[in-house]
């Protein structure tokens, strides 16, 4: 056990290190899924309305088949989001505090104490798999505090924490594989990514009988959701799971002796030995094009889903007053499958801020490593290489939701045997989100610019927005609370009116905000730390 | 012809840390001048604040006969710096970082960029995050010396660098120094590095400037110990001003003088009769030692 030597006091740096984050992930998902047992029992009272929401073709795709309709099956099948997000945060969890601390050299510093070969992965696991296991008791007890059975509330207990184990582990893989945090990360999202796809075509799939259904059984976010809590509880899925995830710790296990500290099993290739970047916009260019390219192909892909599910949910709409008035509270308009589309552009636009946010923010990060500075010593002002960012803060976006418009319009008007008329109007309607996106970029910038150690509460701007997005979709919401976020202020395209004044002064907000952030930008000290 | 840095008052806080207290500094055109002080005596805040990423709280920089914050830009055309911990992109090679820092400066000697990294032994295809500190130190190193640039800001620039290396480096400021008629401000902690190349030092110590010169001019202030046999009693030495830390054993007495108050302590060691003298020259550390400890006071 030699190999373990200093996992406590690893497990220690790591809690103090997330002792902000840790907590709040936690108690959030836990929060969110209890609340919606109250707020979706009164929404959906009834056997037949729930059956009838649940089997819109769309939101099988998003959330998978409804088990059968008592209340924990449907605020179970509901939740279908929140697996996924505790898987990712999971995985995420595992890296920062794996390949993250080797590639800063942090490991190393610890390395030298005493501290076994396998004791940084072991202390990230079962930080991540307490943190897991936490938020599963809480969550039983949670859910049956609500009124629900006691064994399916264990049931959807074991069903997220698995997931988040499950995940857990395929990071602790994926940091095995390479020595850049950012492709572990990409590897290990990648294969999320990939089993909910899998799960989502094959869910899709076997609903129209069609010959695809199988895909299911190859996704493991599939087998955690076939545990089917409140219906039959098959535990034997939750130990598939766990033989899964103990089966990919020992491939972590094997990979990580195999490899030395620092290095991955990917060699690094070797790169040009002269360059051909000479610009502050060419090396920003560098650093932000994988981000754009996965953003872009992601939105594409998000487009083409609920452009390709348009058509169904504006049939079964149709006769359900109830859902008609969910996506005109999210945005929608009159026309049915408009109001649909309306409120999914809303949806894709909330996300794109998240992007934005984080392209931003690479600005800050280039300064927190040291990197800005030997740039700033050299004749790029500081206008020039914030600008060199903020391009892509700003287009990037701009980029994504081009991409996610032309596949919706693609895909709704192949459905329907319109694309030159639909593809325009869809395109259109990504691209009106924009000035609600701008703003949050400007308040970013406006945070790295006068309180730069405070530049991580930047995501609360996409958060605050989609928190409200979401809140305001499920129930009536006071005006000003909603006025808060600006895509609040956006016309709801497709199908709405549009008028300038909102557009503008939306655009004038981000200008004035954005441009003080950038005069504070130049007046403050380099690199704050 | 104007300095071609002087500093006069720099004050710099963060929160209540003084990290200046009101700093002086003169570096000459074309002289290569050494910036000596403990961790932590302000040397980085002074170098970030003559590039202009730093606004001082108070006093005054002309670098280039420009003002650094206002002209950053334009300067940055004229100068080169190193910093003492390089952070690059990990995908980027260290050609490609190179040849990125010098184009931003507004263009790089290719020649030149080839026989300096022959003579670094610095392999420019791997990527950044497959490099050690010191290779990524010689990156920085080649982007500095390959521009055509006045003025060199090297902050620590040989931290990581094998001896051989910091060998090379010395050839190179020499060089650039010497052919080139560059003016060099170089951070270091390495007193041999500092005797071989410097024209002129300052010491900083908790952000002033406690001593400035050229080596020999600091020598002075040096002690020299002396350890002597002698015939008589010795009488009258403890009186005679510079003599320091005055012991005998065995007939033998040892001491330091100030080597500029040497003469007189000769000319009474001769009167009382000498055996045997050993004397020991001033060495540089001695003098570090001296003003870097915080009790002194000049």
């Amino acid at each position: 056990m030699k190999s373990l030597a200093g996992t406590r006091g690893l497990i220690r740096l790591i809690l103090r290190r997330d002792r902000i984050v840790l907590p709040l992930w936690i108690v959030l998902l836990v929060a969110i899924s209890v609340s919606y047992v109250k707020q979706y029992g009164d929404l959906f009272p009834t056997p037949e309305s729930r059956t009838k929401y649940a089997s819109n073709a769309g939101f099988i795709t998003l959330y998978g088949e409804l088990s059968g309709t008592s209340l924990g099956e449907f605020v179970t099948w509901r939740l279908g989001f929140v697996p996924v997000m505790i898987g990712l945060i999971s995985l995420l969890t595992v890296i920062r505090h794996t390949r993250v601390e080797e590639e800063t050299g942090r490991r190393e510093l610890l390395g030298a104490t005493v501290i076994g070969r396998h004791a940084q992965l072991a202390a990230a696991l079962l930080v991540t798999f307490g943190a897991n296991l936490v938020l599963g008791v809480l969550l039983a007890f949670g859910m049956h505090s609500q009124g629900l059975p006691m064994a399916g509330s264990i049931a959807i207990a074991l069903e997220f924490a698995c997931t988040g184990w499950f995940f857990a582990a395929v990071g602790a893989v994926a940091a095995q594989l390479t020595a850049s945090a950012g492709t572990a990360r990409g590897i290990a999202i990648g294969v999320l990514g990939g089993a909910y796809v899998l799960r989502a075509a094959g869910d899709t799939s076997a609903r129209t009988d069609g010959p695809l259904g199988w895909l299911s059984y190859l996704s493991p976010i599939a087998w955690a959701q076939r545990i089917r809590p409140y219906a039959e509880n098959r535990w034997w899925l939750a130990i598939l799971l766990l033989v899964a995830t103990v089966a990919l710790l020992a491939v972590a296990v094997v990979l990580a002796v195999r490899r030395d500290v620092g290095g991955g099993l990917l060699p690094d290739r070797l790169g040009p030995a002269d360059g051909t970047l000479g610009s502050p916009l060419a090396l920003a260019w560098r650093l932000h094009r994988g981000l754009l390219a996965a953003w872009t192909v992601g939105f594409a892909l998000l487009g083409l889903l609920f452009g390709g599910v348009a058509k169904g949910v504006g049939d079964l709409m149709r006769d359900d007053p109830s859902i008609q008035e969910m996506f005109q509270r999210m945005g929608g308009s009159v026309g049915l499958i408009d109001s649909f589309l309306a409120g999914v552009m809303t949806l894709v636009g909330l996300i794109a801020s998240a992007y934005a946010v984080q392209a931003t923010l690479r600005l800050r990060a280039e300064e927190t490593s040291g990197r800005a500075e030997p740039v700033l010593a050299t004749a790029t002002s500081r206008w020039q290489w914030a600008a060199s960012h903020l391009v892509f803060s700003l287009l990037g976006p701009a980029v994504a939701l081009l991409a996610a418009g032309v596949a919706e319009g693609l895909a709704y008007g192949a459905a329907i045997g319109d694309v030159s008329g639909q593809a325009p109007r869809l395109v259109g309607a990504a691209l009106a989100q924009l000035p609600a996106v701008w703003v949050l970029v400007a308040i970013s910038i406006a945070i790295v610019g006068f309180v730069p150690r405070l530049s991580m509460v930047s995501w609360a701007g996409p958060a605050i927005c989609i928190l409200i997005g979401l809140v305001s979709a499920g129930v009536a919401t006071a005006d000003w609370v909603r006025d808060i976020s600006p895509f609040t202020h956006l016309p709801s395209l497709p199908g709405g009116s549009v008028s300038a004044a909102p557009l503008i002064t939306l655009l004038a907000i981000a200008v004035v905000v954005g441009f003080a952030g950038l005069v504070g930008l130049r007046r403050r000290d380099m690199p704050v730390g | 012809m104007p300095a071609a840095i002087s500093t006069e008052g720099l004050v710099k806080r963060f929160g209540r840390t003084n990290a200046l207290d009101s700093l002086d500094l003169t570096v000459r055109t074309g002289e290569v001048h050494g910036f000596l002080g403990p961790n932590g005596a302000g040397k980085t805040t002074t170098i970030r604040i003559l590039l202009g990423m730093t606004r001082a709280d108070s006093g005054t920089a002309r670098v280039l006969d420009g003002d650094p914050w206002s002209d950053a830009t334009e300067l940055h055309r004229r100068l080169a710096y190193v910093p003492g911990d390089v952070t690059l992109w990990p995908n980027l090679s260290g050609g490609e970082a190179i040849d990125l820092l010098g184009r931003m400066r507004g263009g790089i000697d290719k020649l030149r960029k080839a026989e300096l990294l022959e003579r670094f032994d610095l392999d420019p295809r791997k990527k950044a995050r497959a490099y050690s500190k010191g290779n990524r130190q010689k990156v920085a190193l080649v982007a500095a010396f390959a521009s055509d640039v006045e003025l060199l800001l090297l902050d620590e620039p040989t931290s990581g660098l094998d001896p051989l290396m910091e060998e090379v480096f010395r050839e190179v400021v020499q060089e650039v120094s010497d052919r080139d008629g560059r003016t060099v401000l170089l951070s270091s902690h390495i007193l041999s590095e500092v005797e071989a190349l410097c024209d002129r030092v300052t010491i900083i110590r908790a952000g002033r400037a406690v001593e400035s010169g050229t080596l020999s001019e600091l020598r002075h202030l040096t002690r020299t110990s002396i350890q002597a046999e002698l015939v008589g009693p010795m009488d009258g030495l403890a009186q005679l001003a510079g003599v320091h830390d005055l012991r005998e054993d065995d007939g033998r007495v040892r001491f330091d003088v100030d080597t500029d108050e040497i003469n007189p302590v000769l000319r009474r060691l001769t009167e009382i009769g000498v055996r045997s003298l050993v004397s020991q020259p001033p060495s540089l550390e001695e003098l570090f030692l001296r003003l870097y400890e915080p009790e002194t006071v000049k």
